[in-house]
């Protein structure tokens, strides 16, 4: 007995073990509930999901940051932070921020919205996009392990050379700094192309380019952004690595090193970055109001170019944040005209959404009243980064609060504030349950005053002179008042995020205990993702949609009377799918993409520490590609996901209707994940 | 399907099959059932990600050879006289001072040629002649390995005439571009001895891939083309 089955695995182990495992010499992962179905899942919905909760981790861990910092500037020769330690501290609150709450917030509501929005059962790569979340998360843990492992980068989020190098740097933080975004740079590209794909090739019949919702052209336009923008930053922190770990001179003054370089490298990226945190946000104000002001989008085709022309000229602004650098006047010059002009398609944005909510029936929720508040905070931001567009007026508001001021306008009161909204309006399409509005309006009034007492005197402090990334002033100056009214606004910010959290978990509780179906269209609304039950089933669509017009599933509703108003034919719940369709075949789960994304931080850890943790990266890495690249996309034929007696891998020609809609990649290539 | 509204609707020839036939070569391609599933674009997922994959990287060695052209000439370069041991100690050098370009031009001409047989390759795979896929692919492999056995070859010699990584800005310019190139190639030559491996097994690579591979391998020597033209040739 035992020498038979000694046997069969001598026999078994130079080819496939089993012929129930094609291929792969791991089983594929089957689990569909507990954290292994979350750890090893493809599905882009749960993968949104995930993006959410991370980024509003790392929102937590920022926003513990921005605490500090305003607790520090309260009063005039505070001491809770020292000099050293203040630099970190407003560093990794910039870094966090940007990249690991902002940016990835966006590819959660895109990664969640996109495939519905287009009538897809899943993004063109499935896999890809679970590797862009564990890189991104990856990243995020080890850009925050500096805190214990030496301390935090101190640069400021442009980290300007030579500041960064080692002589003035001597901590292991920039170094932190540059692996961990670049470790996150794959995953935005990563992401990016994914999307893209997923936006070409994906689309349902019928939803031709001018019939795609706002949200998804925006976010759409966003990822070539980030597909350009990134290659420049990722030279620049190859540089500045090279320079730090192996002795480079890019940035060694010294020798020639030419700082510049670092700031034209670092803002190439830096200005369609800007854009990049707020298009997609444009977009979903662009969803919001129609929605609560039932009217279409006013003049959609200039919201489309508008955003198109937002996405090019955004690559021919960025020295604008070099006025103070002496790079001349014919540079000035033509950077500031371009950064004048572009305010005018953003100014198109802002005249179509007033135009969008005038005259319409303005319903006041809460998912409304965030989108409603972009409007006039943009407005500010942006006119104040009008007055940065003059270069003498520049030159006197580089490195103030001013600065501060106008850039938490259009990034707060611009993306973050809609971000907020998108929860409202998305949360019972994703979790099946609505947030409480009461609650709602509570948060919103406390982050919207909250936000304009931190932010509003900082115009002030700002152009009384107080420079930014000063760890303390002294009494007299003129700066004890406006400041100390931030930091009562940034506790007020502070408490909106825990009353924002106490709904979450109210309203969860209360459907626990009374479970409420919000169906499938609870505000009446326009684009696809509503035409499909709440939550979203696991195969997103029954059966692929058949796209006529813009706003197809509101015209499905809703017919015109001889005055041009809209009247009711049809009830939202009989012509929404049901959501029972069965044997749809999905991508399967992969242990892979986590893999190989895990083995990115250790290469990181080795380079800065000791080799030996590179080797193991480099193990789990080219492990997880070679598991990867064996490993077909999707689990043999379209039956069930495992156990298939089938030979191979080649689905079978005679794959059903739902099957042969299936988005799904196969054999995604080696060098791209 | 009934109506057709916009003009050039996308969907419209994706559906009839026009498209998406147009990339699935022969009846008997077992592996094309995947390249043919119907895009809206009629091009596959796979190929569309290399292009705009490929789109990325000009980008990526633009900023690389922007910053070689910003330091070739800068005044370390010139004056940082300690770097170089040898007969050269002493005197001012750049790292341009020591191209041996006839030597540059023939592994470039290898690499070049590489291209050429990529082409065959991607014929052979398009038409299903396995002997002469494995014969271009293992061709174009090798000549990708002499080029960079040729820049391996370059860098020692640099590094013996006492100019190293570290010796000035223009040297590390230099050897950051064309290393970023070198380890292009060299993952190009992995992925094209991948699918010669994969010749010998069960699981082909497909026709499909094997082009993207060749678009992948076009683009690292249009990109060398490139450095060869601005790095060497111009003073």
């Amino acid at each position: 007995m035992a020498v038979i089955e000694a046997d069969t695995t001598q026999l078994a182990l130079p080819t496939a073990p089993k012929p129930t495992k094609p291929l792969g010499i791991f089983a594929r992962p089957v689990a569909t509930k507990g954290w292994k179905s979350w750890l090893f899942s493809v599905d882009h919905k749960r993968i949104g999901i995930m993006y959410g909760v991370a980024s509003m981790s790392f929102f937590a861990i920022g926003g513990s940051e921005a605490l500090l910092i305003r607790t520090q500037l309260a009063r005039p020769g505070q001491k809770l932070l020292s000099a050293a330690l203040y630099n970190q501290v407003f560093t990794m609150h910039g870094v966090t921020m940007i990249f690991l709450v902002v940016m990835p917030l966006f590819a959660a509501f895109a990664n969640y919205l996109i495939p519905l929005q287009i009538g897809a059962r899943d993004v063109a790569f499935p896999r890809l996009n679970a590797f862009s979340f564990w890189c991104y998360l990856f990243g995020g843990l080890f850009l925050n392990s500096s805190w214990f492992l030496g301390g935090g980068a101190d640069g400021g989020w442009f980290n300007y050379a030579p500041n960064s190098s080692v002589t003035f740097s001597p901590g292991h933080g920039i170094d932190f700094y540059t692996l961990g975004l670049l470790i996150t740079g794959i995953a935005s590209t990563v992401g990016a192309v994914n999307l893209i794909i997923t936006v070409m090739n994906l689309r349902a019949p019928g939803m031709t380019y001018m019939r795609m919702p706002v949200f998804t052209w925006m976010t759409f336009i966003n990822q070539f952004l980030l597909l350009f923008a990134l290659p420049p930053i990722t030279v620049a922190l190859f540089l500045l690595m090279f320079d730090r770990l192996f002795g480079a001179n890019f940035f060694n003054a010294a020798l020639g090193g030419d700082p510049l370089l670092w700031q034209h490298l670092f803002w190439l990226f830096g200005h369609p970055e800007v854009y990049i945190m707020v298009l997609p946000a444009f977009g979903m104000v662009s969803e919001i109001l129609p929605v609560f002001s039932r009217k279409p989008i006013f003049g959609y085709p200039f919201m489309v170019a508008s955003g198109v022309a937002i996405g090019f000229m955004g690559f021919g602004v960025w020295a604008h944040h070099m006025f103070a650098s002496g790079m001349g006047p014919v540079s000035v010059t033509a950077f500031s005209l371009s950064t004048m002009f572009i305010a005018v398609p953003t100014g198109v944005k802002i005249l179509n959404w007033m135009a969008t909510i005038y005259g319409g029936r303005l319903k006041m929720t809460a998912a409304m009243m965030f989108a409603l508040a972009l409007i006039p905070l943009f407005t500010i931001g942006g006119l104040s980064g009008v007055t940065h567009a003059f270069a003498p007026a520049d030159t006197q508001q580089t490195d103030t609060y001013y600065i501060v001021a106008h850039f938490h306008y259009v990034l707060f009161g611009g993306s973050f504030f809609v971000l907020l909204g998108g929860f409202y309006f998305w949360w019972p399409k994703i979790f099946g349950f609505m947030l409480d509005e009461k609650l709602g309006k509570w948060h919103f009034w406390l982050t919207f005053i909250g936000f304009n007492l931190t932010f509003g005197p900082m115009h002030m402090l700002g152009l009384q002179g107080m420079s930014r990334r000063i760890f303390t002033y002294s009494e007299g100056q003129g700066f004890d008042l406006w400041n100390f009214v931030a930091t009562i606004g940034a506790y007020i910010i502070a408490i909106s995020v825990i009353v924002f959290l106490v709904n979450c978990w109210v309203s969860y509780r209360r459907h626990k205990a009374n479970p409420v179906n919000p169906g499938p269209d609870p505000w009446d609304a326009r684009t696809l993702e509503w035409s499909i039950p709440s939550p979203t089933p696991e195969h997103n669509f029954d059966y692929v949609p058949q796209i006529e017009e813009l706003d197809d599933f509101w015209h499905r509703k809703y017919g015109h009377d001889e005055q041009g108003r809209p009247v009711k034919i049809a009830d939202a719940a009989d012509i929404a799918q049901k959501g029972d369709a069965k044997n749809v075949h999905l991508p399967s789960p992969s242990y892979w993409p986590i893999v190989v994304s895990a083995g990115l931080p250790f290469i990181a850890y080795g380079l800065i520490f000791n080799l030996g943790w590179a080797i193991l990266g480099s193990i789990l890495l080219a492990g997880g590609v070679w598991g990867w690249v064996i490993e077909p996309s999707t689990a043999p034929a379209s039956e069930h996901p495992h156990d298939d007696s089938g030979h191979g891998d080649e689905p079978d020609g005679s794959a059903d209707a739902a099957a042969a809609e299936l988005p799904a990649a196969e054999r995604e290539e080696a060098p791209v994940g | 399907m009934a109506e057709v509204i916009a003009v050039g609707d996308l969907d419209d020839t994706a559906q009839v099959g026009g498209a998406a036939e147009a990339h699935t070569p022969g009846p008997e391609d077992e592996f094309g059932i995947h390249a043919g599933h119907h895009t809206n674009t009629g091009i596959s997922n796979e190929k569309l990600a290399m292009w705009l994959f490929l789109g990325s990287e000009c980008l990526l060695f633009g900023g690389l050879i922007s910053t070689y052209l910003l330091y070739k000439n800068r005044p370390g370069a010139l004056l940082f006289k300690d770097a170089a041991k040898g007969a050269r100690a002493g005197s001012p050098v750049r790292i341009s001072e020591l191209f041996d370009i006839p030597f540059t031009s023939v592994s470039s001409f290898v690499l070049l040629a590489s291209s050429l047989t990529m082409v065959f390759a991607v014929l052979a795979a398009a038409r299903n002649q396995e002997s002469r896929l494995r014969l271009w692919l293992g061709a174009t492999a090798a000549l990708g390995a002499v080029f960079v056995g040729g820049q391996v070859y370059e860098f020692t010699s640099f590094v013996k005439e006492g100019l190293g990584y570290t010796s000035n800005v223009s040297t590390s310019a230099f050897y950051t571009l064309t290393g970023f190139h070198g380890v292009h190639v060299t993952l190009g030559i992995i992925m094209l001895l991948t699918c010669l491996a994969m010749t010998f097994r069960a699981r082909k690579a497909s026709p499909e891939a094997v082009e993207i591979v060749g678009l992948y391998w076009h683009f690292v020597d249009v990109i060398w083309i490139l450095i060869f033209t601005i790095v060497y040739l111009i003073p």
